[in-house]
C-alpha cells in the first residue's frame, strides 16, 4: 500500500516538469490559453495523495530532530489574529508574543511575522520594530474577496501604506470555479503590482475549491500570475489546511522551481493546532518539496493557538515533564 | 451440536480515554491471570503517551463537568449505580475470578461498590453546605467559603480491591467536579474495564473519567510529574515496589495535592467519610457587599 501510493503521487507530479515552458503561460489575459494550460496539468489521484500524506504522517521523529523541528516550526509561524473582536491591546500583546514567544526562555526563536487586519497594523508595528518579525496584513476584501477590483486594490494600498511587509490576498473563487481564469490571473497581477516590493501571498481557499485537481490548477495559476507564496486558506472556511492539499501545493512549487527556477513559498493556514500536526507538515515539506523548503522564507504556518502547543512540547522535550496550558498565555 | 463448534466472541480489553476505547498507542498488552493462575485475558499496557492523551482528554472535559450543577452531577453518579446494578452478576464473577475466595463475599463487595456511588451521589449538592461557611468579617460584606474542584486528578487505584477499592477512590474525586485519569489495578484490571463500559453508557461526559491499564512503575511517575495534573491519589501504590516519596517529590514541581498511600492497603468496605471528597477541592472565598 505504502509503495503503491508513493509511486502514484510521484508519477502524477513527475510528468509535469517536461510539459512546462520557462514562462509557464504566454498569455495571462486569455481564458482559452489558461484553460488549455491548466487543463493540461495532470490530474491528481485524490486517494493516492491522501494515502501518501497519511503514510508520511506516521514517520517517527527522533528526539534531537523533534527539538529542531519544534524550533523550526516556531520560526515558521505567522502568528495570526483575524477576529472582528481584535482590539489594539490584543494586537500589541500578539506582536509581543511573536517577538518573544516564551518570556521565560530567551532561547526560543521569534516567529516569522504577525498577521492582522490592515487597520491593526499601526498597533503591531512599534512592538515588532527592531526585531526579525515581519508585519503582514490580509487585504482584498478578506475573507470572501467579494468586492470590486478598485476596492480590493484600495485595501492593498491601505495595508502597504500602514507598513505591511507582506500582503495576503484571496483569489476570486467564484470566478475560478466558473472557469474565468483570466479574471483571477489579472486580479492577482494587479494586486502584485500594487504591493510593490512587499511579498504577496495568494490564498487559494482550498476548502472551497472542491477537488485537488482544482487546488493544483489554482496553485499554478497563482504562481504564473506572480504569487510569492501560495497559501491554503483564510482560516474562516472548513476544511482549512489538510495534508493532502498542502502536498499538492508543495508539488506545484517544487515543479515550478524545477521547470523555471522560480522559487515560490507555501503557507499552510487554519486548523493546525498541535505541535504533532506541525511536525507532520514539516515531514511533508521535506519529502515532497525538499529540504530547501524547510526555512521560514519558503514554508510558513498561519496559526494562533499552534504556538502555545509548540511551546508546551518544547518545554516537555527540555524538562522531561509534560507541560500544562496553565503555564502559557491564553491567546 | 452447534454449541460445540461455536467460537466464543471475546471482549478485547482496551483503555478508556475521552469516551472512546483505544488500544495502547504502544501496541503493547500483558496477560492477566485469575487468582488460581488461569489466563483470563490480555489487556492493553498503557504507555506514557497514553497517560498524556488521557490528561488532555481529562483537562478538556474539566470546565464542562465543573460547570454542571452539583445536583446534576449527583444524578449522573446515581445513574452509574443504576447501570452497574444491571451488570451485577458480571461484576461479581469478574471480581471473584480476580480476587479468589467465596462468591458471597464478592456479592457483598459489588453491592458495596454500587452503594458507594449512591452515597457519593447524595453528597454532590450537600458538600458545600457542610464544608462551606459564611464567615464573619469586620465590614458590611457577606463572606462565603466554598469547596471548588481542583482540576485533573490522577488516581492510582488500589492493587488488591479491584472494584470496591477503585470506586472508593474514584467517586469522591469526580463528584465535586474534578476529572480523573485512573490507573487500574495492574494484576486485577478486568472489573475496572467493565466499569468503563458502564461509564460509557451512563451520562458521565466523555473525558471526565479516563482509565488506563498498565504498571504503576511506568505510569505513576509520568502522572506525578505532569504539569497539567492538579492532584494525585497514590492509594494504589501501597504494597508495590514504587517509591511514593519520589512521586511526591515529582508532584511538588507544580504543587500538586498528594494523597500518600497507607502502609498496607486499607479495608475498603469500611464506611467512607466526606473527608475523601475534600482532599481534592480548593476553598474559594467570595466577598459580596451586603447592601441595604
Amino acid at each position: 500500500m505504502g509503495d503503491a501510493s508513493k509511486s502514484v503521487a510521484g508519477s502524477a507530479a513527475g510528468t509535469l516538469t517536461g510539459a512546462v515552458s520557462a514562462h509557464l503561460v504566454e498569455d495571462l489575459s486569455s481564458d482559452a490559453a489558461l484553460r488549455a494550460f491548466l487543463g493540461g496539468l495532470p490530474g491528481v489521484d485524490e486517494v493516492g495523495a491522501a494515502g501518501r500524506a497519511a503514510q508520511l504522517a506516521t514517520r517517527s521523529i527522533k528526539r534531537e530532530s523533534k527539538l529542531w523541528a519544534l524550533d523550526a516550526a516556531i520560526r515558521m509561524t505567522d502568528l495570526t489574529s483575524l477576529e472582528g473582536a481584535d482590539t489594539p491591546g490584543r494586537i500589541r500583546q500578539l506582536a509581543a508574543k511573536a517577538v518573544r514567544p516564551d518570556p521565560s526562555d530567551a532561547d526560543v526563536p521569534s516567529d516569522a511575522e504577525v498577521c492582522v487586519y490592515p487597520d491593526m497594523l499601526p498597533h503591531a508595528a512599534p512592538v515588532v520594530a527592531g526585531s526579525s518579525v515581519a508585519l503582514a496584513s490580509v487585504a482584498t476584501a478578506f475573507p470572501s474577496g467579494r468586492a470590486s477590483l478598485e476596492v480590493k486594490l484600495a485595501d492593498v494600498r491601505d495595508a502597504i501604506s500602514a507598513g505591511a511587509d507582506e500582503v495576503d490576498m484571496v483569489i476570486d473563487r467564484g470566478a475560478f470555479l466558473s472557469g474565468r481564469y483570466a479574471q483571477v490571473a489579472e486580479e492577482i497581477a494587479a494586486v502584485k503590482k500594487a504591493t510593490g516590493s512587499a511579498h504577496l501571498k495568494v490564498i487559494l481557499e482550498t476548502g472551497e475549491l472542491q477537488t485537488l485537481d482544482n487546488v493544483r490548477r489554482a496553485s499554478w495559476l497563482a504562481i504564473a500570475s506572480g504569487a510569492d507564496v501560495i497559501k491554503t486558506s483564510t482560516g474562516k472556511v472548513s476544511p482549512a489546511a489538510t495534508p493532502s492539499t498542502v502536498l499538492v501545493m508543495l508539488q506545484a512549487v517544487r515543479d515550478v522551481a524545477r521547470a523555471t527556477g522560480k522559487v515560490v513559498g507555501v503557507k499552510a493556514a487554519g486548523g493546525i493546532r498541535t505541535a504533532k500536526d506541525a511536525v507532520r507538515y514539516l515531514v511533508l515539506v521535506h519529502e515532497v518539496a525538499g529540504v530547501e523548503w524547510l526555512t521560514p522564507e519558503r514554508f510558513r504556518f498561519g496559526a494562533s493557538t499552534l504556538l502555545n502547543d509548540l511551546l508546551m512540547q518544547r518545554t516537555k522535550q527540555l524538562t522531561g515533564r509534560y507541560h500544562g496550558r496553565d503555564y502559557v498565555t491564553l491567546d | 451440536m452447534a454449541d460445540d463448534t461455536r467460537v466464543a466472541v471475546r471482549r478485547t480489553a482496551k483503555l478508556f480515554v475521552g469516551g472512546a476505547f483505544p488500544r495502547s498507542e504502544s501496541g503493547r498488552s500483558y496477560p492477566v491471570h485469575a487468582s488460581n493462575g488461569d489466563l483470563l485475558a490480555h489487556v492493553s499496557q498503557a504507555s506514557r503517551k497514553d497517560a498524556r492523551d488521557a490528561v488532555v482528554a481529562a483537562r478538556g472535559a474539566w470546565s464542562g463537568w465543573a460547570a454542571r450543577t452539583p445536583y446534576n452531577r449527583g444524578q449522573v453518579l446515581y445513574r452509574v449505580a443504576e447501570l452497574m446494578e444491571g451488570r451485577r452478576d458480571q461484576f461479581v464473577e469478574e471480581v471473584r475470578a480476580a480476587e479468589g475466595g467465596r462468591k458471597r463475599q464478592h456479592s457483598e463487595q459489588v453491592d458495596a461498590a454500587i452503594d458507594r456511588w449512591v452515597w457519593y451521589a447524595g453528597w454532590a449538592d450537600k458538600l458545600a453546605q457542610v464544608d462551606g461557611a459564611q464567615n464573619p468579617v469586620a465590614g458590611p460584606y457577606f463572606n462565603f467559603s466554598l469547596p471548588e474542584p481542583t482540576g485533573v486528578v490522577a488516581v492510582i487505584a488500589p492493587q488488591q480491591s479491584s472494584l470496591l477499592g477503585l470506586v472508593s477512590v474514584l467517586a469522591p474525586v469526580i463528584v465535586t467536579g474534578n476529572t480523573a485519569v485512573v490507573l487500574a489495578s495492574a494484576e486485577r484490571p478486568l472489573p475496572s474495564i467493565s466499569l468503563t463500559e458502564v461509564l460509557a453508557t451512563s451520562d458521565v461526559p466523555a473525558g471526565v473519567i479516563n482509565l488506563l491499564t498498565g504498571y504503576p512503575s511506568e505510569i505513576a511517575p509520568v502522572l506525578a510529574a505532569h504539569m497539567e495534573v492538579a492532584a494525585i491519589d497514590l492509594s494504589g501504590v501501597a504494597g508495590t515496589d514504587v517509591d511514593a516519596g519520589e512521586l511526591a517529590v515529582a508532584a511538588a514541581e507544580n504543587v500538586k495535592r498528594v494523597r500518600m498511600p497507607a502502609e498496607r492497603e486499607p479495608d475498603w468496605s469500611r464506611a467512607p467519610t466526606p473527608r475523601a471528597m475534600l482532599r481534592f477541592t480548593e476553598t474559594k472565598t467570595v466577598w459580596h457587599p451586603i447592601g441595604r
